[in-house]
């Protein structure tokens, strides 16, 4: 740049101080990539209460209370109690469904299965992340609830005269809770498996020998040293699949027949979530309309970050326990 | 006490471990069965009913002007779109994931960088349709830019993002450090060996981050409900005015009450399972060709 | 009671690669054995496929006999577990469960064999704690975590809980490389009283502790990196480092290698 100004030595001691300069702009970059990421999830906030307060003026606390949903309606009524119960209903189901399957295919893939083999069913199990939550609606609807019927009719018939839960009261089943659940349940069963693997996989060789030496057979080891070390880790990627089942959109909007009342009855038809309402609702609602369902988001969002700012706080604690032990 | 005592107190326990142990194995083999099921009655169903159903017509045909109970129209401008929208999304999540990543690995150690680690763990966890609405009253309502091609994108770099940072950072943290070094000891600055040694030598593994992540959002259609909206013709611009895109339509048809569009929505999500499919098992095997080690 | 250990022809392979070969080795009972030699001679290998520990490693296998009071460990029909409860190990580094108390930690392998009852397990945690020479120091915090301990007892502690299963063997890995010297000694005393009940086997890369604690000691070594480890030469102890028979022998002994 100015070499011909400069002796040699000027060069070689200006060197240094234009590196640097190149470092500070470059640590600059990112730097404020790094930034963006606190902005956007401020923003997230920010732009999503801003949008939801004035429908939630128009209803004030009856919001949290009411079930029905006539935001458009004068005056308008609408509230996110059904929607609420519905989605952790239904994820609270499917996460019953699926933790013990993705629990026994984590532990099938670090403890069991032969080194290529569980290459194999690990990419299988990649796969059943990788297809689209749409495809699985369209498969649900369609496929799944016809073949669900005759289980739901069986166990009411078994039991639904005890358990009210079991209990369809008009004898139609089909497109219930239970149904999203078991949809719901499909998606988040690789996830937690993935996540489950993991931590089973930072589980120390020593703790596994140790068991073994003692003479303890596969499932014994799995018992003694591979469930106790990762206990906290499993916590936390059940909270993780549980955050993913909440947020789960459009298959439970396909699946579900839409109603707004805190039901009970998971083999009947009906029930809905907070997401599944806003791909529902979202073509035909007016002003207000728009506002609720940002503020029913708005919902759905703060459940969310919660359960996943605690689930990743466990994991992250375990992870640190885990690298203080070699 | 006597070890031939112990044994003998012993024995009586091992029958029943044995049982118990082979019940468990039994167990946990079942259940990858059990997993398994639900991804051969989805692909074979999407196979099955989607040949039945596509056809060249569906590839290079819009729904402009197709009447409800018409058997024609097709996915062409839904494809277009999402082809559009992904694009966006890459342009603007792919770069500033990565320089992220390079803050977290290269920058990192303080309390910040744990915090915007942290942080982008969570933002992995975002709803989609979280992030639909967010650009939705942001970008449409607040900016009062309206529906596009363009806020759909921005969606998808939302969700693209976090997922773009968490692989970087862990393909840039398999770099060894004496890479680094080596640079170090040559006087090349910080910056230009993080750009000419860490980077190419982690691209493999952040080339299969990268396809993964685009894979995921190819496939989500909440976000796009809420900012691309929809729409039945061809739309080339993704910056004038609602779009579709194929998650979108394959959506749309399967909650029409008509076969016709039934049929469609099974042509579209074999048509979208192709794309995710193919996106995905090519990064997978990329990553078996990574250069690093036990990536 | 304690139990000789007869190896014939023994090769350990990790996949393709062999990692030692042809050992015709007898361990006596209620004495102790040194195996020593340079690292990677297949010292630990030899010894992990004692009590088929070995094969817990994916793509591990061995081949040849190992006889235990004349029953091959490696006869389809051998119950592993119950091979395992009777060959015990200690590994390297201290590896109680983390997770567990002192007391459960000895427990473990008692509860696995079907023992519930309180007063039987009390009994024999005190019992093992006791022989381990760890008694007196835990005996009033047994509901502590195992991991609580130091170094030199997490040890001691993995020796009362290999031994409360009542073992006939106890095979040990180098016990001692990841303890301070005090604590070293400790376990070493310990070797020496243990060996009137078990028949023990160390590994060792610390020829003064394969001296002080050994009455036979086996000399393992390679040729080159990537050849198989083999056993050159056993006997006495004292007439192994006096002397030897082998130039290969002496050369480590007296330091020229290794």
């Amino acid at each position: 740049m100015t070499a011909a100004t400069g002796t040699p030595i000027a060069t070689t001691v200006r060197a240094p101080s234009r590196r640097r300069h190149g470092d500070t702009v470059f640590h600059g970059i990112v730097v404020v990539a790094a930034g963006f990421v606190l902005v956007l999830i401020a923003a997230i906030a920010v732009f999503l209460i801003a949008q939801a307060v004035p429908a939630i003026d128009k209803v004030g606390w009856r919001f949290f209370t009411e079930e029905t949903w006539f935001p458009d309606a004068e005056p308008a009524r609408f509230g996110i109690a059904a929607l609420a119960f519905g989605t952790v209903l239904s994820s609270a189901l499917a996460l019953a469904m699926a933790v013990p399957v993705a629990l026994g295919c984590a532990l099938f893939l670090t403890e069991l299965a032969p080194r290529r083999l569980g290459r194999y069913v690990g990419y299988l199990l990649d796969l059943l992340a990788a297809v689209p939550s749409v495809v699985y609606g369209l498969w649900g609807v369609f496929v799944l609830v016809p073949a669900l019927v005759p289980v739901q009719r069986g166990i009411d018939g078994a039991v639904g005269g005890v358990v009210p839960v079991f209990d369809s009261r008009n004898g139609v089943y089909g497109r219930s809770i239970f149904a999203a659940s078991v949809v719901l349940a499909i998606m988040v069963l690789p996830i937690v498996a993935a996540l489950a693997r993991e931590v089973f996989r930072q589980v120390p060789r020593a703790h596994r020998e140790a068991a073994f030496a003692l003479g303890a057979t596969r499932w014994e080891v799995i018992k003694l040293a591979v469930l106790p070390y990762g206990r906290s880790g499993i916590v936390g990627a059940i909270m993780l699949g549980f955050g993913r089942a909440l947020g789960e959109t459009i298959a439970v909007a396909l699946v579900l027949a839409a109603s707004f009342s805190i039901d009970i009855h998971i083999f009947e038809p009906g029930g809905n979530t907070i997401a599944a309402n806003i791909a529902t609702k979202f073509g035909e609602a007016g002003q207000t309309g728009r506002n609720a369902l940002i503020a029913s988001g708005l919902v759905l969002f703060a459940i969310t970050l919660l359960v996943n700012v605690i689930a990743r706080g466990i994991v992250y604690r375990s992870a640190v326990a885990a690298e203080g032990k070699p | 006490m006597t070890s031939p005592a112990m044994a003998a107190r012993f024995s009586g326990a091992r029958r029943r471990r044995r049982v118990v142990n082979a019940a468990a194995c039994g167990l946990l083999s079942a259940a990858v069965v059990v997993a398994l099921i639900p991804l051969v009655a989805v692909l074979s169903y999407v196979v099955g009913r989607g040949t039945e159903a596509l056809s060249i017509e569906f590839l290079t045909h819009s729904m402009k002007g197709v009447g409800p109970l018409d058997d024609a129209g097709g996915a062409y401008h839904a494809i277009l779109g999402t082809l559009e929208q992904v694009a966006i999304a890459a342009v603007l999540a792919v770069p500033l994931g990565l320089a992220v990543a390079v803050y977290i690995v290269e920058y990192g150690g303080g309390r910040f960088a744990y915090a915007v680690r942290f942080l982008v763990d969570v933002m992995t966890g975002l709803p989609s349709i979280v992030a639909g609405l967010f650009i939705f009253a942001f970008w449409v309502l607040a900016l009062d830019k309206g529906f596009s091609g363009l806020a759909a994108g921005l969606s998808l770099a939302v969700l693209m993002l976090p997922v773009v940072v968490r692989t970087s950072e862990e393909m840039l943290r398999l770099v060894p450090h004496e890479l680094r070094e080596a640079g170090y000891a040559l006087g090349v600055p910080r910056w230009r060996t993080t750009i000419s040694v860490v980077l190419p030598t982690a691209s493999a593994g952040i080339t299969t981050g990268v396809m993964l992540a685009v894979a995921r959002v190819t496939g989500e259609t909440a976000p796009l409900l809420l900012t691309a909206f929809g729409y039945d013709a061809i739309r080339r611009s993704p910056f004038e005015g609602p779009q579709s895109g194929l998650p979108l339509y394959v959506f749309s048809q399967a909650g029409s009450a008509f076969d016709v569009a039934v049929r469609r929505a099974w042509a579209g999500a074999l048509t979208l399972i192709v794309i995710v499919l193919v996106l995905t098992v090519t990064a997978r095997l990329l990553a078996g060709r990574s250069r690093l080690p036990n990536s | 009671m304690s139990k000789r250990i007869e190896t014939k022809g023994l090769r350990a392979f990790f996949g393709s690669f062999l990692a030692v070969d042809g050992i015709d080795l007898t361990i006596e009972p209620k004495q102790v054995t040194a195996l020593i030699g340079p690292s990677g001679c297949g010292k630990s290998t030899f010894i992990r496929s004692l009590n088929r520990m070995h094969e817990v490693v994916p793509g591990a296998r061995v081949e040849g006999t190992v006889l235990l009071d004349g029953d091959d460990i490696y006869d389809p029909g051998v119950d592993i577990t119950e091979l395992r409860r009777t060959v015990g190990m200690v590994f390297q580094r201290p590896n109680p469960f983390p997770t567990m108390s002192i007391r459960d930690n000895v427990a473990a392998g008692l509860r696995l064999n079907g023992v519930r009852r309180k007063s039987e397990l009390d009994d024999a945690v005190e019992r093992s704690l006791r022989m381990a020479g760890l008694w007196g120091e835990v005996s009033n915090r047994l509901d502590r975590p195992g991991a609580s301990l130091s170094g030199g007892q997490q040890q001691r502690l993995c020796i009362a809980r290999a031994i409360a299963v009542a073992p006939e063997v106890l095979l040990m890995d180098e016990p001692c490389s990841a303890l301070d010297p005090v604590s070293t000694l400790t376990i070493e005393d310990l070797i020496v009283d243990l060996k009137d009940e078990y028949t023990i086997v160390v590994v060792t890369h610390n020829m003064q502790q394969a001296a002080r604690v050994s009455d036979v000691t086996a000399f393992f070594t390679i040729e080159a990196a990537g050849e198989p480890g083999r056993l050159i030469e056993v006997g006495e102890t004292s007439k192994i480092f006096t002397k030897p028979d082998d130039a290969r022998t002496e050369a480590y002994i007296t330091g020229r290698f290794g």
